[in-house]
């Protein structure tokens, strides 16, 4: 994994405040998000972030990834599945920004993209692509991941999850942060 | 009017639409049953005469006047003495309980059967907007469970992105998109029940917000009060019926792949290609016979898929044979969305193409029908993994 700081770098609010040319506008993290409820299926998927991973399903008899989860494999059928760690490395394959406001404390605008996974580009995440200015995501732009917790600071009663977002890849393929 | 799944025992024998407009105040209820009852004198039937009732959605959906009523309230509010019904979700689109009631009256288990599609929307989401509906609190289930976390939670989000990648790999323009709701426009000014009937440019499109790019407002369909309803009938009940029964030639109900909006193989296509592709499994016409068609256009980029799904372009290749509007216009080869489709004529929510196909067919369409009188329809209802197509004819 090529990311392993990201927790941190997620919910430190320093990150929004640090200066950032005009080119290259950091990532500011959203005052809110709609958070998913991880299900058996997805609990992997939802929390490999807290260990700088990211977590998609594999099947033991095909060798494949796919996604969303499941208990069985869709191309063999086979139900030896379960969650493998994935470089974290991705291809933007389509995106959008989006200009409409739709959620009270995430304005946009913001880029949603699918992004197909390195190790098995069949596999499509949605995601955000961030930290790179709109008119600069395009097709085929090599991105990674990073992961933001949520809650920040959860408290007793929270099951934090990380959710995986993407942003241009380093130049070091595969190499150390 | 044989051959086909149906051997052509399958006929639509009348149609209704109720009052559409924006926050008519109305209940779902009441506009359902102006659009079932209109549908049945359409016919020239009673409601004693209905034995079958189907629709689209069906209950426990969660959005706010997306259901106008349920089967069950429509049953019980006329006292139909129903053989056979249905409802549901997972089906060939939104006019899949169409093709189901097709199959019914094939089979003999009803004569006449009402089919609608009720939406409320606009009055249930007033005030509030459409973001609170999207937003609405509770849990991300499905395929939202994947996509919400990131801001998308629209429809608009989801197909923008595939639209960017047809730009991208086709060179589709905006400019050329613009056809689908400029003639949709053009035409709603033509229909007096259409929710948006003054002229729309092309600058005014180029010059609109976007909502989610490439797409932007004019893209978007309306959201929309009201409900359409047709009488699917089995053809040896239709003697003595007023209208020429119109023929389901054939139906189009095909699902190769996972039902997802992000896991096709072929990003830059979607389940209206299955559909397109199971509806000329099973008919001798092909899309030359096609005189001409109502494609689903919640979203403009959706009628694009439709179009090549169907065969009237090569894959990639929409945007030269929409560009300009000529081929789909009204005095057109094939006069597309001809009662303003949802982008202008308001979100009826799939059942309205299948309305204004009959109509067409039928030749009332008045100022909006189309100049090559047509003799056979394609409708092609739904986007992303939703996917249903009929195929009509007056022969």
């Amino acid at each position: 994994m090529t990311d392993t700081d990201s927790p941190a770098h997620a919910s430190s609010p320093a990150h929004a405040s640090s200066p950032a040319p005009a080119s290259s506008p950091a990532y500011a993290r959203p005052e809110r998000r709609l958070l998913p409820q991880p299900t058996a299926e997805s609990e992997a998927f939802w929390t490999g972030g807290r260990d700088g991973r990211l977590l998609i399903s594999h099947c033991r008899a095909c060798k494949h990834f796919f996604h969303p989860p499941g208990p069985v494999c869709w191309r063999c059928r086979s139900t030896d599945v379960g969650p493998e760690p994935v470089s974290g490395r991705a291809t933007v394959a389509a995106y959008t920004i989006n200009r409409q406001p739709w959620i009270p404390g995430y304005p946009p605008p913001y880029v949603v993209a699918m992004v197909e996974l390195a190790d098995e580009p069949d596999v499509r995440l949605i995601t955000n692509i961030v930290d790179v200015p709109l008119d600069e995501v395009r097709v085929g732009l090599e991105v990674e991941v990073f992961f933001e917790q949520w809650p920040a600071e959860p408290g007793p009663d929270d099951s934090p999850v990380w959710l995986p977002l993407f942003r241009p890849a380093t130049a070091a393929v595969g190499g150390a942060r | 009017m044989s051959g086909g799944p149906f051997d052509g025992k399958a006929v639509v024998t009348g149609a209704g639409k109720s009052q559409v407009g924006r926050r008519l105040g109305r209940t779902g209820l009441d506009l359902t049953i102006e659009a079932v009852t209109r549908a049945i004198a359409d016919a020239g039937l009673s409601v004693d005469d209905i034995d079958g009732i189907a629709s689209y959605p069906g209950p426990g959906v969660p959005d706010l006047g997306f259901s106008g009523a349920t089967i069950t309230e429509v049953r019980n509010a006329l006292g139909l003495r129903s053989r056979w019904y249905l409802s549901s979700t997972e089906t060939a689109g939104q006019i899949g309980p169409a093709i189901e009631a097709c199959m019914a009256v094939t089979l003999g288990l009803a004569n006449h059967v009402v089919v609608y599609r009720s939406v409320w929307e606009s009055t249930a989401q007033a005030g509030a907007g459409r973001a609170s509906v999207l937003f609405g609190g509770g849990a991300l289930s499905g395929h939202l469970e994947y996509t919400g976390p990131f801001g998308a939670l629209s429809a608009a989000n989801w197909l923008s992105m595939p639209a960017q990648r047809y730009m991208h790999d086709f060179g589709l323009t905006r400019e050329q998109l613009s056809a689908i709701p400029l003639n949709a426009r053009a035409n709603a000014g033509l229909n007096p029940d259409a929710i948006y009937r003054d002229p729309l440019t092309l600058d005014d499109y180029l010059g609109a917000r976007m909502i989610s790019e490439p797409l932007c407002l004019f893209d978007c369909d309306v959201p929309c009060d009201g409900a359409t309803a047709v009488i699917i009938s089995r053809r040896d009940a239709t003697a003595g019926l007023p209208r020429h029964p119109l023929t389901v030639e054939s139906v189009g109900t095909g699902m190769f792949e996972r039902a997802t909006w992000d896991q096709r193989v072929d990003v830059t296509t979607m389940a209206a290609h299955d559909v397109a592709a199971t509806l000329w499994e099973h008919t001798t016409l092909g899309p030359a016979d096609v005189d001409h068609a109502q494609l689903y256009d919640g979203f403009s980029f959706l009628t694009v898929m439709w179009l090549e799904a169907l065969g009237f372009a090569e894959h990639g290749k929409v945007g030269p044979f929409i560009e300009g509007g000529e081929r789909i216009a009204l005095d057109g080869p094939l006069p597309l969305n001809t009662s303003g489709g949802q982008l202008s004529g308001g979100r009826l929510h799939g059942m309205g193409f299948l309305h204004e196909a009959c109509v067409q067919l039928w030749g009332e369409g008045g100022e909006r029908q189309a100049r090559n009188n047509p003799e056979v329809a394609v409708v092609g209802v739904g986007g992303g993994p939703v996917g249903g197509a009929m195929l009509l004819s007056t022969r």
